[in-house]
């Protein structure tokens, strides 16, 4: 992937210019199928980016030395990292990309969620560090299984290239290992059944309880671009490898819409789980699943 | 107004962030002004969100006659929210103190403490009263974003420290 390349995938498409609209709209379609289950009208269409200028609008309180400094920062690097991952995923078909981008893929897709837990704690406030807490345990329960799901895709192509594994030929392996990933996108997302870091009414707003004006906008736009970063991944592990550009970027925003539909219809008709029963969901009910899919891999590699 | 102002004057309108205070309510205000944000009022079609931290929020509902004990907290969370706000009174205890009136457990009414913008009467309110009274705040909001905070639509008051 040479500079050119790369500039224009994070900066056009799949990247900022495609994404942030894109963000908007899933923020809306996640608010809007819960207003339809309920029997309600719901958000305007342009609500998210009504939401986004306003907050950006907004004054901040004061925040004076280190801890405030990293509190202005905290949600930029969020944002930087989740657009990178998008800007990573290979929507084009021979878009370029190079050995080893798995990985950092998966590093960028975990940058917002190490910001949240470090923003909650530099903002001092007792919710902020419990709804950390809450992240940081949640983290480590679902991060084994999303990992061990997509290393057993990798390991069963014998690459860490995300442009071969989104061609790869079909096989119940693949499928499996999909099924682990779309599990444990509700809680990246932090999506009902596992809203627990930012549970409203329960610890207020969680890390981002003293967050206000343009930092709150960043987290906000952050958690979109989570959205199209998570629903897009398995959007390309799920699409049939089309060799026309257009075709395959429409291919993505259907695939990925359907992902955004389908999660949010989940989080809609579930409650909150408390976090004990969370991490024993994780850490009992799918890593079984996850060492299964990728002992599975491993056993095949061996053989073949 | 040149483009980007109309343009924040407009969202400013259409994104009304509420957060919620009760200053010794008997509750009946509050479970209306539930009502105005359930599915049968449906108050998102504005963009009405009610928000969980004083620091997301654009307009402070307040309710109840303003006990003693809640002043200080009611300057604190007014403190709290960030510029440009608004604050709504919901029923007819913030604005007169109603059947309470001369109690000595009282330091109400609510504009004695912090400016006022939109009264919304009623024991309790309807809850079409209370979505208008947002719409009215709302509105009130855009204009007053694009001013500078003055003395008299924020007067000083303690911030609560982190």
């Amino acid at each position: 992937m040479n500079l050119m390349t790369a500039l224009a995938r994070l900066l056009i498409f799949p990247g900022l210019l495609f994404a942030v609209p894109a963000a908007w709209f899933f923020l809306w379609v996640e608010r809007k199928a819960v207003a339809l289950m309920q029997e309600r009208i719901g958000p305007p269409f342009m609500q998210p980016f009504f939401d986004f200028v306003k907050l950006l609008a907004k004054n901040t309180p004061p925040r004076r030395g280190i801890g405030g400094m990293l509190m202005r920062a905290w949600p930029l690097i969020a944002v930087s990292g989740a657009a990178g991952a998008v800007g990573l995923l290979p929507v084009l078909p021979s878009s370029g990309g190079f050995e080893g981008d798995l990985i950092l893929l998966l590093a960028l897709l975990e940058l917002p969620s190490m910001c949240i837990i470090a923003a909650g704690f530099s903002s001092r406030s007792i919710f902020g560090e419990i709804g950390s807490a809450r992240e940081a345990a949640l983290s480590v329960s679902y991060n084994i299984v999303f990992l061990l799901a997509i290393l057993s895709v990798a390991s069963s192509q014998h690459t860490f290239r995300l442009e071969t594994l989104a061609s790869m030929p079909d096989s119940p392996l693949r499928w499996l290992g999909i099924v682990a990933i779309l599990v444990c996108l509700p809680a990246k997302l932090h999506i009902n059944p596992f809203s627990l870091p930012n549970a409203e009414q329960e610890i207020y707003a969680g890390p981002m309880t003293e967050y206000a004006g343009p930092e709150l906008a960043m987290w906000e736009l952050a958690h979109g671009l989570e959205w199209v970063a998570g629903a897009g991944l398995v959007a390309t592990l799920v699409a049939p490898h089309i060799g026309k550009g257009w075709l395959a970027a429409a291919l993505f925003i259907a695939l990925s819409l359907v992902m955004v539909l389908l999660l949010s219809t989940l989080a809609a008709a579930t409650a909150r789980l408390a976090i004990d029963t969370t991490v024993r969901f994780y850490w009992q009910c799918t890593l079984i699943f996850a060492v299964l899919a990728i002992s599975s891999a491993l056993f095949m590699r061996f053989r073949s | 107004m040149n483009l980007w102002k109309r343009l924040i004057c407009t969202c400013r309108r259409r994104s009304p962030w509420l957060f919620h205070m009760n200053s010794g309510s008997c509750n009946g205000c509050d479970i209306e002004l539930v009502a105005a944000l359930s599915p049968r009022y449906d108050a998102e079609q504005l963009g009405v969100r009610l928000e969980g931290s004083p620091r997301h929020a654009d307009i402070v509902c307040v309710t109840g006659p303003v006990t003693r004990n809640a002043v200080s907290a009611i300057k604190t969370v007014y403190g709290q929210v960030c510029h440009p706000k608004a604050v709504i009174a919901i029923g007819s205890c913030p604005a007169t103190t109603n059947v309470f009136i001369d109690s000595r457990t009282l330091a109400g009414p609510l504009e004695k403490h912090i400016p006022v913008d939109v009264f919304v009467p009623g024991c309790p309110p309807r809850p079409d009263a209370i979505i208008q009274g947002v719409a009215k705040a709302a509105e009130i909001l855009a204009e007053r974003g694009m001013k500078p905070p003055d003395a008299e639509s924020a007067p000083a008051v303690e911030e609560a420290q982190p």
